[in-house]
């Protein structure tokens, strides 16, 4: 009863584990993918990534990039990922930045969604507790 | 006949040369394990990328509304090129190898009629092709400073072609790199990114899309240019290393060989002088 989760970052990868069930933040909305979930492919919104395991969750905030779910495992390609723990501050204030770099260079169709990502970002830091 | 004093200096001068050239192949060696290292850590997320976009633009790469990044613009007039080279020399022919195969390109496309642009990555190749081609330079991007090129450094990259490519700077975007085969090989490789090639086999399940096909399509295809340009960098990291160990190898055992030769030559003249003065002190005791 249990799904292969992996987790990688264009440079390197940060966890593969056997877990019961991965919570992802994607784009239109949170999921939880369990063992026999339908194929799917969904991009990610900044916010935190668990994978609920027999010896504990593990956590991850993630930035950007998608996952891939299929009956018998996950995959989550993202952009940036730092394990919770050594999530602060500093970090956040540079994703927010970035964030608010994209949504003021952003052309007037991608407003919004730029706008959105910023939100995330916000909403993301205040999870966080950073 | 040089004097012995010059051909005791040059041994010495050689001799120096020996101890950089080792200490200089020693360092690549270290560096080239971080390199591949680098490299082999980074392979898991651009192989599933890869994966998922061929997927993808396989299913939607033939409707109208394709992104421009995968379609193209519809016409293959302007040319960018983005030279990938070293910020170092002293490696074989690592860059010139790079800046060659960038050159016919650019030679081959101008008869064709096309406009060429290049974009430079590392100065050895923007000296290298400024020769000729200063005309058709539109940018260079520094990473003297960088001690070891992360994804960010691909991003800003990216970036940068990116913007240009949105603002119809031109309509194709080549990389130029060497790819990594071995110590004693790399491969220079020209790879189109820019309309986004995808190359392997798709994945065959059938996958929900959420949000749609062409949204995540549109998130993911500047990711993709980006993660390209990533393993490039990669690769040449690791070639460089490589190249430099085996240019700096050879380069030690020449300055052996050297030492030998000159060494050889000191001795005998030596022993010349020798002789001449000993029959020189003979003869003048044989005439009193």
């Amino acid at each position: 009863m249990a799904v292969q989760f992996d987790l990688v970052s264009p440079e390197r990868r940060l966890a593969s584990v056997q877990a019961t069930e991965v919570q992802i933040p994607g784009a239109d909305g949170d999921l939880t993918a369990m063992e026999g979930h339908a194929p799917t492919i969904t991009t990610l919104r900044p916010g935190i990534v668990r994978a609920v395991a027999s010896d504990g969750t593990k956590a991850f905030v993630v930035v950007g990039g998608f996952a891939e779910i299929t009956s018998t495992g996950v995959s989550v390609l993202a952009e940036r990922a730092v394990p919770i723990e050594e999530s602060n501050g500093s970090l956040m204030d540079a994703i927010l930045e970035e964030a608010r770099a994209l949504a003021s260079a952003a052309l007037p169709e991608d407003k919004d969604m730029a706008e959105k990502m910023v939100a995330d970002v916000l909403a993301l830091r205040a999870q966080t507790g950073h | 006949m040089p004097s012995l004093k010059d051909l005791k200096n040059k041994i010495a001068s050689v001799k120096n040369t020996r101890k950089i050239t080792k200490a200089m192949q020693m360092v690549s060696a270290a560096k080239l394990r971080r390199a591949q290292e680098a490299a082999e850590a980074a392979r898991p997320y651009a192989e599933r990328m890869n994966a998922v976009m061929a997927g993808l633009s396989a299913s939607v790469g033939t409707s109208d509304s394709a992104p421009r990044l995968l379609a193209g613009t519809g016409k293959d007039q302007v040319h960018l090129l983005v030279v990938m080279t070293a910020e170092r020399g002293l490696c074989g022919g690592f860059n010139s190898t790079i800046a060659r195969l960038a050159r016919a390109k650019a030679n081959e496309l101008m008869a064709a009629g096309k406009t060429v642009k290049i974009l430079t990555v590392g100065k050895k190749g923007r000296e290298q092709l400024r020769r000729d081609l200063e005309s058709k330079m539109i940018g260079h991007i520094d990473l003297t400073e960088m001690k070891r090129v992360g994804y960010v450094n691909a991003q800003s990259i990216a970036r940068d072609v990116l913007s240009r490519f949105d603002a119809g700077e031109f309509d194709v975007a080549t990389i130029f790199y060497n790819r990594f085969q071995s110590v004693i090989s790399q491969i220079p490789t020209a790879q189109q990114i820019i309309p986004a090639k995808f190359e392997g086999a798709s994945t065959s399940a059938l996958y929900d899309y959420e949000p749609s096909e062409e949204a995540i399509l549109a998130d993911l295809l500047p990711r993709g240019v980006a993660t390209q340009i990533f393993t490039a960098l990669l690769e040449n990291g690791a070639s460089e290393q490589g190249a430099r160990m085996s240019a700096m190898d050879n380069a030690t055992r020449n300055a052996g060989d050297m030492i030998k030769k000159y060494t050889t030559i000191y001795n005998r003249s030596r022993q010349a002088a020798i002789t001449k003065e000993l029959i020189e002190i003979i003869s003048g005791a044989e005439a009193l």
